[in-house]
């Protein structure tokens, strides 16, 4: 029976201090071995410190076609941003 | 979804194409532009996995240990763009395994370039000075196409691609700067790869069927023809640098334009390439698939290996 190896996605931490950024996606057995393909694939040139694997079927994404109402409550919430105060100028740096 | 609705859609995803939005994967787009997609990505991405063969062919006789680390190296990252490219397409939906089904039956198609021999070590200088440059002038252009895993893609290809063409014309270099036999074996391979680098960019504009929805959508950013001619500015003088003869007895300086004028491409050839009649299509296809099937058993034993352990551990958690 052929089974085709999974899909994984990549996260790299380019340097301490910096988070893990999506870097791309790989097909590998095992955990294990989608580590090993990332650094081959993703870090020929010390791009990175650290890597997360994780299958795609355990991500979880938003649909973009539902974005206006997924995000629609935070957009009339202004008073969320500094601007929305005002302040007298002599108030310098707040 | 009714008709009016989908030409809605169409009408929303054209003004996000014009105000340069990126589109990405889980967005609508019409299926057009994702089986445009699709064919070119994954022809881009064969192109990187069936390029490798040609220069693998020079890896155990490189001439020294300093230009076999650097092929070496070029090599794995043809094989890392390949892969780069194979997971963008991916991201349209469709499957690895379809891609590589595509490939291996000859439905998809990849750069004609790499149906031409190697053979001779200045050809591995030649296919670094020229196809990497042209493939370079390409790549740029793409570095901000309108599909963002393929701008991704793209920018990350282009910062590693020009190691690649500057150990190709180091080794250009040195040949021109060696014995006569050394000078004319870099002529030789200038003169075979100088017209198949120029047939790269594609047909001309007025005979490119896809240029024109291309441009529209931002897949293509310059068309066929004015990305060769960009090419053949920027490598007239670097041949003069090196000392050897651009075999096109047409080329000359335009002072009124500013650019090189050249002859006519052999079209001929370069259509009974593309239609697989080149001197190597049959060879490159039998190497690649030979590849993937003899490798069937170690993808399958890894694939079963982990299955395996996947079960030990559940069996020990229990």
């Amino acid at each position: 029976m052929k089974k085709d190896w999974p899909l994984w996605e990549v996260f790299v931490r380019s340097k301490n201090g910096l988070e893990h950024r999506h870097f791309g996606s790989l097909h590998a057995a095992d955990a294990e071995m989608a580590l090993e393909n990332a650094r081959d694939v993703y870090t020929r040139r010390n791009e990175g410190v650290s890597i997360w694997v994780v299958e795609s079927k355990y991500i979880t994404a938003s649909n973009p076609a539902d974005n206006g109402e997924f995000f629609e409550p935070a957009q009339d919430k202004i008073y969320r941003h500094p601007t929305f105060y005002d302040l007298p100028d002599e108030v310098k740096h707040m | 979804m009714s008709e009016k609705e989908v030409k809605n859609l169409e009408a929303i995803f054209e003004a996000r194409i014009a105000r340069d939005e990126k589109i990405e994967p889980k967005d609508w787009m019409p299926e057009k532009y994702r089986q445009t997609h699709i064919r070119q990505i994954s022809q881009h991405a064969h192109s990187e996995i069936v390029g490798m063969l040609p220069e693998g062919n020079w890896i155990t006789r490189a001439p020294s240990l300093r230009r076999k680390a650097a092929l070496l190296a070029k090599v794995q990252d043809e094989a890392g763009h390949g892969l780069y490219l194979y997971s963008a397409t991916e991201t349209l939906g469709i499957s690895r395994e379809e891609l590589f089904d595509q490939l291996h039956s000859g439905k998809a198609k990849y750069s004609s370039i790499f149906n031409y021999p190697t053979i001779t070590w200045a050809d591995i200088g030649a296919i670094g000075w020229l196809v990497d440059g042209a493939a370079i002038i390409n790549q740029v252009a793409l570095c901000t196409t309108s599909f963002g895993p393929y701008a991704r893609a793209m920018v990350r290809i282009c910062k590693e691609e020009s190691f690649h063409q500057r150990q190709g014309y180091e080794i250009m270099l040195t040949l021109c700067n060696g014995t006569p036999e050394q000078k004319a074996m870099a002529q030789d391979a200038l003169n075979r790869w100088w017209w198949p680098s120029l047939m790269m960019f594609g047909p001309r504009d007025a005979d490119s069927p896809h240029t024109e929805q291309s441009m529209k959508w931002k897949l293509k950013r310059k068309t066929n023809d004015e990305l060769r001619q960009q090419f053949v500015d920027q490598t007239v003088p670097q041949a003069d640098i090196l000392g050897i003869t651009v075999p096109d007895p047409d080329l000359k300086f335009n002072a009124e334009t500013g650019h090189y004028d050249f002859g006519e491409i052999d079209w001929d050839e370069f259509w009974q390439v593309v239609k697989g009649h080149g001197p190597c299509n049959k060879e490159r296809m039998e190497a690649r698939v030979g590849a993937w099937e003899r490798g069937s058993w170690v993808r399958e034993a890894a694939m079963a290996y982990a299955e395996k352990q996947a079960k030990k551990k559940v069996a020990k958690a229990s």
